[in-house]
């Protein structure tokens, strides 16, 4: 499972802080120096890692942790504070007030997950009583079209798909005409896969959102990218202005990280996760239960 | 990177940055420092700018010391063999579509086997690459055994006289035990057509992965025997650094690199382009 060897990493660090009765400043910083290189070793961003470590140091190192009685405890629930605090706090729900039909976008890099996500998230708000129509407008991946309309079939519910000869802004904006007229309340839009540096292709999603504009935004990310998350965020937050975040491959080993320097770099929160390429495998995200489970709380 | 900076710990301290933020991973980039402060120590080097170059030049012979070519068809009888595995979305099929062109381009008869029969129109996906490049598409319906498809593919590719079978597979977490039970069985099912094959199992990597891709590189290898690394999605700011750790930690080579989504967007793997663009730009997103 996901996030798995960090927190085998930090409760092992944790369990030798423990062992220890009174801490000294010099035990404090090589837990610290431990906990960063869990951090790294985990896909934290470099700066978030560092970012992090100051301010726990910050907390830790003063009397009166070192002195209390117990400091190990003290220690370890200042790194859960500021652990949860980074997942985001509290759990993020999805925002679909307005009036129907409301517009939820689906962004990302090439193969993070966003048909696949645009599929079951349509599920689970079908499952909500809400009545979704998918609209796939991505026009340039081959057969991103029939693998949505397949996915279509599989839920048993509508989609939108005129043809890959079309403006994807053109497709998006007839897609919310069309809910109105068959009287389904949300519209979710797949786009296509694209980097965060094709400005034209940035462009594009920038004007996907004023033809629409989408109630929520939402970023698709892999749960086991790397160090780049943190750009890849950062430059669709920029441009987009994202109201949230999609973690998807979670069923696998990946350490998560990501999870943690997309939510520091955009102060968006991550709502859904991505457990399986099925079209039920999508849940809601828990900061907290997620950082009582790294620490073993 | 480091213009100007002195000789001090803060200029390991900036490389460490650099490593890390190009996704070299904890422990080789570790390695890889201590295998640098020897080489100062030794070398009695005081110029702070020339220690990024001899970092360069310690990942490069770490790239180095595994290279290998890509397989090649030239010379063979019976078709090259080459299947094409790793977990989702890294780039699987767009990765088959460019080698089943670039092979049509040098003049040889490919047929690709569309052995992903679960993702919602992988077949449909793959087969228009194919038509693209004038390969020849061997396919079932969705839901079919995909270690049938991969069979039928090479007795196809042989009848033909074909030179190249590439065969793409489904995406699949290397956790997930069935499913790298389904690639053994397709490799076992090949073999029965030719005991040889398959002739190269490359493993298609997105570079934008971080640490994971050591572990995916070590249960792909376990289950299937990979020959070499693909690694894909290049044009973007990731660094692909985890490569190094993969040769430096697995010994396996990476063969080629994917760097957009157009059929010409492959190119053999060159060592040195590549340290020199992991260098390039310093820390990603301003790190140090
Ligand atoms: N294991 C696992 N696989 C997933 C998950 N979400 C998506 N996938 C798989 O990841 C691969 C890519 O998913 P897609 O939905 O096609 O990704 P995409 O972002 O739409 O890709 P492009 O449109 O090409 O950019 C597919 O094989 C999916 O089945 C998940 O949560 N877990
Ligand atoms: N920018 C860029 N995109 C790439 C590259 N290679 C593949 N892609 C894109 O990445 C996405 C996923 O590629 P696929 O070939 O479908 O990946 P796959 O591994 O076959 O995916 P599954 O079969 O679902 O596991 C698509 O949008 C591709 O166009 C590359 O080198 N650069
Ligand atoms: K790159
Ligand atoms: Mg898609
Ligand atoms: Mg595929």
């Amino acid at each position: 499972m996901a996030f798995e060897g960090l927190a085998e990493k930090l409760q092992s660090v944790f369990k030798r802080l423990r062992g220890k009765g009174k801490l000294t400043e010099a035990d404090v910083e090589a837990a610290l120096r431990e906990v960063r290189l869990a951090l790294l070793e985990a896909d934290v961003h470099f700066k978030v890692v560092k970012d992090f470590i100051a301010r726990v140091r910050q907390r830790a190192v003063g009397q009166e942790v070192l002195e209390s009685l117990t400091p190990a405890q003290q220690v370890i629930k200042i790194v859960h504070d500021e652990l949860t605090q980074l997942m985001g706090g509290q759990q993020a729900r999805l925002d679909l007030g307005g009036a129907p039909p409301v517009p939820v976008m689906l962004v990302g890099l090439q193969g993070s997950g966003k048909t696949t996500t645009a599929a079951k998230l349509a599920r689970l708000l079908a499952r909500q009583g809400r009545q979704p129509l998918l609209v796939a407008a991505d026009v340039y991946r081959p057969a991103a079209v029939e693998q949505l309309v397949t996915l279509g079939q599989q839920i048993q519910l509508p989609v939108h798909a005129p043809g890959t000869d079309r403006d994807p802004v053109d497709i998006a904006r007839e897609g919310v005409a069309e809910a109105r007229r068959r009287g389904r309340d949300v519209v979710i839009i797949d786009t296509a896969g694209r980097l965060h540096i094709d400005d034209a292709l940035m462009e594009e999603l920038e004007r996907i959102r004023q033809a629409v504009a989408p109630r929520e935004i939402l970023l698709v990310v892999d749960a086991m990218t790397g160090q780049d998350a943190v750009n890849v965020a950062e430059t669709f937050h920029r441009r987009l202005g994202i109201d949230g975040v999609v973690l998807t491959k979670l069923d696998g080993d990946a350490r998560g990280g990501a999870a943690l320097s997309v939510r520091a770099v955009t102060g968006r929160p991550i709502k859904f996760v991505g457990l399986g390429e099925r079209v039920d495998q999508l849940e809601p995200f828990h900061p907290e239960r997620m950082a009582s489970r790294i620490l073993g709380m | 990177v480091v213009q100007g900076a002195a000789l001090d710990e803060s200029l390991y301290e900036d490389l460490e940055a650099v490593l890390i933020t190009a996704d070299v991973g904890v422990a080789t980039t570790q390695r890889l420092l201590e295998r640098l402060r020897e080489r100062v120590r030794a070398e009695g080097v005081r110029d702070a700018e020339a220690v990024p170059q001899l970092l360069a030049e310690e990942m490069r012979a770490v790239l180095e010391a595994v290279a290998a070519p890509p397989a090649t068809p030239a010379g063979r009888d019976e078709p090259l063999v080459v299947l094409v595995v790793g977990v989702n979305g890294s780039g699987k099929t767009t990765t088959t579509g460019k080698l089943a062109s670039r092979y049509r381009k040098e003049g040889w008869r490919v047929v690709v086997g569309a052995a992903d029969t679960f993702r919602a129109a992988a077949i449909d996906q793959l087969e228009r690459w194919c038509q693209r490049s004038g390969a020849e598409l061997v396919r079932q319906h969705p839901g079919a055994d995909p270690a049938a498809v991969a069979f039928d593919a090479l007795q196809a590719a042989r009848a033909r006289g074909a030179n190249v079978l590439l065969v793409d597979t489904a995406g699949r977490l290397h956790t997930r035990v069935n499913l790298m039970e389904e690639l053994r069985k397709t490799v076992r099912v090949l073999q029965r057509l030719d005991p040889t094959a398959p002739h190269e199992v490359l493993l298609v990597l997105d570079a934008t992965t971080g640490q994971n891709a050591l572990a995916q590189a070590r249960h792909f290898t376990d289950a299937v025997g990979v020959t070499g690394i693909v690694l894909t999605k290049l044009d973007g700011t990731a660094r692909g650094g985890m490569v190094v750790a993969i040769a430096d930690q697995l010994g396996l080579p990476v063969k080629w690199v994917g760097t957009g989504e157009g059929a010409d967007d492959l190119a053999p793997f060159d060592p040195a382009e590549f340290v020199r663009a992991l260098f390039d730009g310093g820390p990603a997103g301003g790190g140090a």
